[in-house]
């Protein structure tokens, strides 16, 4: 069937923020989504609340809404737009249960809007899991014992009788939030109760483990005409009991003969037609006894998944491009694979490489949570690698992570060698992010296949491979390198050994590795990923490297430009890098240079390998960007040269790499003024010369010496790390025994920065006085090569300084900031971008109190809120930034109208407000502080700060109650202004409740407080806080935090708060600016408007 | 695992490093013709497909052996290729179905194996080049470049006598009765049909008459190794038998099939060998994908009488036939898989019903 001609507008739905479970994923997705549709003819109408996604770029949809991923906001836009239909499956579970909302409500068909992609029907058969089962058993496929209970006492009847090891999963959920598993009725009635809660319709899977069974997923496509093809099969490495989410997995599959395989291909096909996923492409769950080869069906997802990102990136084929052309009404047959342009679409990938992924996670930034991994997802990236082989695909992936490990053989002493073998061995057990290291000490002392595979249950395939690169480890360890010939080269070049880790385990130097073994004629090769194993030519130039005769990187006669890119997602560190070397991408190709993308995170926008004219998947570690570079080099034919690579625009990452390239090739900001504002003295002298204000401050790099410093600057102290991203294990310190604490876990070996380069005098601690209640500022500004400078954005955060950029609300234009204030953080702006020759993105952050202005720091690079300055301003910033690095000018791009002659001064407010993780990790305190744990972020526009806030809220997953009751509980210091914000709340109709201290305070100066809250567990003063907020009774919390220990009532509350989903303000800021957004939103109500709209 | 070093030379002088692993010849050489195959999983049907005699098979997947070996999976009582060239060869097999691993396997049945090498070098080559005889091996250099220059191709040869069996053979039981020509039968063939029929396993030699005697519902032709143009009198009693009964014939049996019917057969430049074709039922205007192995294909023009069934989407070859008023259909694609998927049984049902309606299906 061809295109169809009945629909003329499609609406989008993204996944919005980046959460645990849903990352950039969905950006890729949805952005091929968008493309293809466009390209298709289609106006297509896209919403979605994170500005930080290419997804929501205006060039992407006709009508771009950065609105409230909420089915009521969703109505006021189809009422707006009007669309035809609504594809529902590239915008991850967000989208899909905001669907089955307005199917539910009637909504859809009301306003005559067709859902394509998958039925509501199919939709619903899929994600309930009682339907999937009945399902699965209609067709006769095996799932695991179960049953569904709506209560603890159900589940409990259930469990008993199917016996114990229980897992319990509740229906409709994200990552496995709300799934555990029970050995002991005691266990089982509390991880009931916790997926009763995760569950929106309160229902619980309560069904029989496998733990320990190999864990399969097929990436599967089936078109309007009943064609089906596997695009890929995915072998999990830890087995069943992790999920797929945070399991190491491999592509294609390993394990499993022709026969086994063919046979889950036929199952999940019946799957997929049984549910009734029409067209698109959808990801089916296996289960396998390895000891029967007994065959269960896990799950099925009906629309794009993590996977499907991570099968296209492993594959070449892109699943979300394809599943968008189905959807409207195209076979397989009548699409062309764009990686071959001569075959169809209509076809089974083959890959002649082998490809891993692995999971990365933050527990070191969640003080509280067990870095345990189970069925419920945790890690917050991932990365991806491309062998030749299995362990050069580990080895490569282990590097992409930037955790200071070279391989899987660390080459260094590990941290694992002072255990003794019993402590190892349960290390090796219990899955963690750190097991997969274990297991190289276990195996490094000689422990046997079998007993690991065993004790593991991680398939002895897998483990004799790992045991393989011991092996060769053993081999180095006192080998003479500079004797090497080709054939030995070759060898550990092929296991996947970098120069650097050769380098650790010989004892040598890495350069001298680096020329031995060039000397000795052995090159990186360049493969390509061509969906069919060299079968046909490729057309599509996406690389990676290995050992091998020839490479195949083609030459061109242009000039070309290299963007480093960001890698792995983590806390301070996504999706908002990902977008600015996007968006180099394309500035650099409007300038007609041929861009290269250097990267190795699957989820993202910059590895689908149409964003740039080539992409190599590769680790962002010196050795691997430096092979780019030379095959990039020796690439250039008739003059054409490779002009230079952008390292300031995917955040630390690669800053980091800038020490390595030859500084002629590093464009924009010279290295030595990245150094200066990241070294303390440096940066203080520059400070200092120009006259601009500090918090006082110095560096030390033992106790003793902080001693020294605070008592200079006096208590509260910020402590700091130099070189870290995200607030990393910054605290502040009221007195010497913190300051003692802190500064021992600092400096130890095993402590905090273990994995992060440690302390030294290269690498001190920071030492600030901390001001308190003061205001943070973040900008945004370009410097071209004239000296020219565009300050493109200030933006005023709602929490005071101390709550990290990166975790607290701000708001562009600035709300309080008088004229003065402003002009001076414009004026220092300018003298520091200055000082430090900047060509390009500078961002500084600054805190304003009592009307005067310190510099906090200044980071000459792309910053977090780059895109949410361009979609609130409407200036395409990260491109303005790139063509300056390329020599225009600024006079030049005003006269173009690119850049407005001054701060752009929007007339609607755009807030950013963050998104946290913390529903994820129970026993993790709410309270924010300056080490940064959001994942990512949503904006909210409106004609009013309230109203821009009150959508910020909303979008982040809290509505603000328009009525009910407020619950106090506050810091001493914080009573006079909660007075104040208890009188607007009262006004505005809320009734009050609060501890006693609050309360007796309240009642004092004349506010009605209703309901008295004693300390938890002596309820006999008043209601227990807890149960009150269980209750449902309370509507909102506003809770500021007393300073003491972290198990203190007041994170009882705030948990109770995460629980049970209600709004909870940690900082009087945050509830002024709630009682704003309240009252506002009251007052005008909201207005949905697209970007376009809003820019033009 | 320290591995004698190896090479291997294509006819025309290309030459590619390598160690020796599997069956060592004595005389450290191995002649025969390269394809690859680009199948993820299944070597050990492929290994043991008597389609390959002849052929050095190069897989383009770079793990091998994972999964061990299991006489449940063999396609022939032994191996017909010459030897197989893999980038990685698995000594630690990994699955409940193995019995042992895949290089003891190799070497019991004297299969050399050339480990080690560029193999997607050598697939690139081909694709360009076409299928190239050629030698490999840990003997002296000189000599096996000389035995790659004199190394000849399949082209012209009969290797179907070779490969079939010596005396027929029963499989199966039910009220119908298939004879199949072995020609290089493969189980997974004799299974499907045994599955629904009393089968006579026939020598390729069996001439009509000898058929005619066993009265038979119907006549299967299987696949085999080698150039169909080389098997004239297998063509000749095939012209007798059309007409007389019904027909349904799998790869070599489909080029024979319409060579017999009038047509033509050319050899592709590199072949088929996999299992992800997609084919086209052109009634249905479904999609397959399908294993597929083999090197000559049926001239599209040269049909007058069969009219094209299916088509290779990726290629546009002839993938099967049909010539309704003769009662005879063929596929050029693999309906049995073993290895590969599965999505092409249908047809061996289409040659049931064929045989109890005596009308050829929706074609
Ligand atoms: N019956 C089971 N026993 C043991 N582990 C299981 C079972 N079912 C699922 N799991 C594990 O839990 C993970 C998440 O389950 P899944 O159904 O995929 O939920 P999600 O929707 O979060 O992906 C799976 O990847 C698997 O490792
Ligand atoms: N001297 C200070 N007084 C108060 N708050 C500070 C001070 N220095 C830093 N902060 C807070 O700590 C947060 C993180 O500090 P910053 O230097 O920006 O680290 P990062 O490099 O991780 O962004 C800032 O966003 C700010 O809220
Ligand atoms: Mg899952
Ligand atoms: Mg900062």
């Amino acid at each position: 069937m061809p295109r169809r001609n009945d629909l003329s507008s499609i609406m989008v739905i993204g996944s919005g923020p980046i959460v645990i479970g849903q990352a950039c994923e969905f950006d890729y997705s949805g952005t091929q989504a968008c493309q293809v549709l466009r390209a298709e003819g289609y106006r297509v109408v896209l919403v979605n609340s994170n500005p930080a996604t290419i997804m929501t770029d205006p060039a992407t949809a006709d009508a771009t809404y950065v609105e409230p991923l909420d089915a009521d906001v969703l109505i006021d836009i189809i009422e707006k737009e009007r669309p035809d239909a609504l594809l529902p499956t590239l915008g991850g579970q967000t989208a899909l249960n905001l669907t089955m909302e307005l199917v539910r409500r009637g909504e859809l068909d009301r306003l005559g809007v067709e859902v394509i992609g998958a039925r509501p029907e199919a939709i619903d058969t899929a994600e309930d899991r009682e339907q999937f089962k009945n399902a699965m058993s209609e067709i006769g496929l095996a799932v695991p014992e179960s049953g569904f209970a709506h209560s603890v006492d159900e589940a409990l009847v259930i469990a008993q009788s199917i016996g114990f090891p229980i897992i319990i999963r509740p229906s409709f959920i994200l990552g496995g939030a709300g799934t555990g598993i029970a050995h002991s009725d005691g266990e089982l009635l509390r991880l009931a109760g916790e997926g009763l809660d995760a569950s929106p319709i309160s229902e619980i899977l309560v069904e029989k483990s496998i733990a320990g069974w190999k864990e399969y997923e097929l990436e599967v496509m089936r078109d309007t005409a009943d064609n089906c093809v596997v695009i890929c099969s995915i072998e999990n490495f830890d087995p069943m009991g992790v999920h797929t989410g945070d399991s190491i997995t491999v592509a294609p599959q390993q394990t499993l003969s022709d026969v086994e395989y063919q046979a889950m291909r036929d199952d999940a096909f019946r799957v997929l037609r049984r549910v009734g996923v029409e067209t698109g492409g959808s990801n089916v769950q296996f289960a396998v006894n390895p000891e029967t080869g007994e065959r269960l069906v896990i799950e099925m997802n009906p629309r794009v998944s993590r996977s499907s990102a991570l099968a296209s990136k492993a594959t070449g084929f892109p699943i979300a491009k394809i599943a968008a052309r189905l959807a409207v009404g195209y076979t397989l047959n009548e699409i062309e694979n764009d990686i071959t342009k001569v075959t169809p679409a209509s076809f089974e990938p083959v890959i002649d490489y082998v490809v891993t992924k692995i999971p990365r996670w933050a527990f070191e930034k969640l003080p509280g949570s067990s870095p345990r991994l189970g069925t419920r997802m945790q890690s917050v990236g991932e990365v991806m690698a491309i062998g030749r082989n299995f362990a050069e695909s580990l080895q490569k992936a282990i590097r992409s992570l930037e955790q200071g490990r070279e391989g899987f053989a660390p080459g260094a002493p590990s941290e694992f060698q002072a255990l003794d073998d019993e402590a190892l061995w349960e290390l090796c057990i219990v899955a963690t992010p750190e097991r997969l290291f274990a297991l190289h000490e276990v195996l490094r002392r000689g422990a046997s296949v079998e007993a690991v595979s065993t004790a593991t249950k991680i398939d002895p395939w897998f483990v004799h491979q790992l045991a393989g690169i011991v092996e060769r480890e053993g081999e180095l360890t006192g080998a003479a390198p500079a004797s090497f010939d080709t054939y030995d080269w070759r060898r550990y070049k092929q296991w996947g050994f970098s120069d650097g880790q050769i380098a650790l385990i010989t004892g040598e130097q890495r350069d001298d590795i680096a020329a031995w073994r060039r000397a000795a004629g052995v090159a990186t090769t360049f493969m390509t990923v061509d969906t069919c194993a060299a079968e046909f030519e490729a057309a599509t130039p996406y690389h990676y490297s290995t050992y091998e005769d020839a490479s195949e990187v083609m030459n061109s006669s242009r000039d070309r430009v290299i963007i480093l890119g960001s890698g792995p997602n983590r806390i301070g560190q996504g999706i908002e890098f990902d977008y600015c070397c996007v968006h180099a991408s394309m500035a650099l190709r409007d300038m007609g240079y041929e861009t290269v993308m250097v990267n190795c995170n699957p989820e993202t926008v910059s590895t689908d390998y149409s964003t740039s004219d080539r992409l190599y998947f590769e680790p962002l570690t010196p050795e691997d960007v430096a092979e780019v570079i030379a095959a990039e080099e020796a690439a250039c034919v008739d003059g054409a040269r490779l002009v230079g690579v952008i390292v300031s625009l995917g955040g630390q990452t690669p800053l980091k790499l800038s020490h390595s390239i030859d500084p002629a090739l590093v464009l924009g900001t010279p290295v030595r003024s990245i150094d200066a504002a990241e070294d303390r003295e440096r940066w203080s002298a520059i400070c200092q010369s120009l006259g601009l204000r500090q918090p006082p401050g110095d560096v030390a790099t033992n106790l003793e010496e902080a001693r020294a410093v605070a008592r200079r600057v006096g208590y509260p102290v910020l402590i700091r790390p130099s070189y870290v991203l995200g607030g990393r294990a910054m605290e502040i310190v009221y007195d010497d025994a913190a300051l003692t604490r802190v500064m021992a876990d600092l400096t130890s070996a095993h402590g905090s920065l273990a994995r992060e380069g440690g302390v030294s005098k290269t690498r001190p601690i920071l030492i600030d006085s901390f001001l308190e209640d003061a205001t943070e500022v973040d900008v945004d500004a370009v410097r071209d090569t004239t000296g020219d400078i565009f300050v493109a954005g200030i933006m005023e955060h709602v929490e005071e300084a101390g709550v990290h950029s990166g975790d607290s609300a701000c708001a562009l234009p600035p709300q309080t900031l008088s004229k003065d204030v402003l002009a001076e953080i414009d004026e220092y702006t300018r003298k520091i971008a200055t000082a430090l020759e900047v060509v390009g993105l500078i961002n500084v952050q600054y805190a304003v109190k009592d009307g005067e202005v310190f510099v906090l720091e200044a980071n000459p690079r792309a910053s977090r809120t780059v895109p949410f300055v361009a979609k609130a301003t409407g200036i395409a910033l990260a491109q303005v930034a790139v063509r300056v690095m390329m020599g225009e000018s600024l006079a030049d791009l005003r006269e173009r109208r690119v850049v407005p002659a001054t701060t752009p001064w929007p007339e609607l407010v755009s807030v950013k407000e963050a998104v946290l993780p913390f529903s994820r990790f129970p026993g993790v305190d709410t309270l924010l502080g300056p080490e940064m744990r959001s994942t990512g972020e949503v904006m909210g526009i409106g004609e009013s700060f309230g109203i821009a806030f009150a959508k910020s809220q909303l979008a982040a997953g809290t509505r603000l109650p328009n009525s009910g009751q407020v619950f106090f509980s506050l810091a001493d210091r914080d009573k006079v202004a909660g007075l104040d914000l208890a009188r607007q709340l009262t006004e505005l109709g809320f009734h009050l409740a609060a501890t006693i201290g609050t309360a007796g305070y309240l009642r004092s100066n004349g506010v009605v407080v209703e309901t008295l809250v004693g300390k938890i567990g002596l309820g006999d003063l008043g209601v227990d806080a807890v149960k009150l907020i269980a209750s449902g009774e309370v509507q909102m919390v506003v809770n500021t935090p007393s300073g003491s220990s972290a198990r203190s009532d007041g994170a009882e509350i705030r948990r109770a708060c995460v629980t049970h989903g209600v709004a909870c303000l940690t900082t009087m800021s945050a509830g002024f600016a709630a009682a704003k957004g309240i009252a506002d939103t009251r007052e005008h109500g909201w207005r949905v408007q697209s970007l376009q709209s809003i820019h033009s | 695992m320290n591995r004698p070093r190896a090479i291997l030379a294509l006819a025309d002088g290309t030459i590619f490093e390598g160690g020796a692993a599997g069956f060592l010849p004595e005389s450290g050489v191995t002649t025969g013709e390269f394809v690859f195959n680009t199948s993820h999983s299944g070597y050990q049907e492929v290994i043991t497909d008597p389609s390959y005699a002849g052929q050095i098979i190069s897989f383009t997947y770079p793990h091998i052996g994972n999964y061990g070996v299991t006489p449940l999976d063999d396609e022939a009582a032994r191996p017909w290729c010459e030897g197989i060239v893999v980038r990685e060869l698995s000594e630690l097999p990994s699955n409940w179905r193995s019995v042992e691993p895949l290089e003891p396997f190799l070497i019991r049945h004297r299969v050399p194996v050339l480990v080690g090498a560029d193999t997607r070098r050598l697939t690139r080559h081909l694709r360009s080049a076409g299928a190239l005889a050629g030698a490999f091996g840990h003997g002296d250099r000189d000599m096996i470049l000389d035995a790659a220059r004199n190394a000849t191709g399949t082209d012209g040869r009969d290797y179907v006598t070779t490969v079939s069996t010596r005396e027929a053979y029963e499989r199966g039981q039910g009220d119908l009765h298939v004879v199949a020509f072995d020609y290089g039968i493969k189980s997974t063939m004799v299974e499907e049909l045994a599955s629904r029929f009393r089968v006579t396993v026939v020598p390729a030699a069996t001439n009509a008459e000898e058929v005619a005697a066993l009265n038979p519902s119907g006549v299967f032709l299987s696949n085999g190794p080698g150039d169909p143009a080389a098997l004239e009198t297998q063509v000749s009693v095939l012209r007798e038998l059309i007409g007389t009964t019904p027909i349904f014939g799998i790869c070599l049996g489909h080029q024979l099939l319409a060579e017999a019917l009038g047509g033509a057969t050319f050899k592709l430049p590199f072949g088929h060998h996999g299992s992800n074709h997609p084919v086209q039922d052109l009634a249905t205007g479904r999609i397959e994908i399908t294993a597929q192995n083999h090197n000559y294909a049926v001239v599209p023009d040269s049909l007058e009488r069969a009219v094209v069934s299916h088509v290779n989407l990726n290629d546009g070859v002839i993938e099967g036939m049909s010539l309704a008023s003769e009662r005879c259909f063929s596929v050029q694609y693999h309906p049995e898989a073993g290895p590969g998927p599965h999505d092409a049984r249908y047809l061996f049902d289409r040659f049931e019903t064929l045989l109890r309606t005596n009308t050829l299906e929706s074609i």
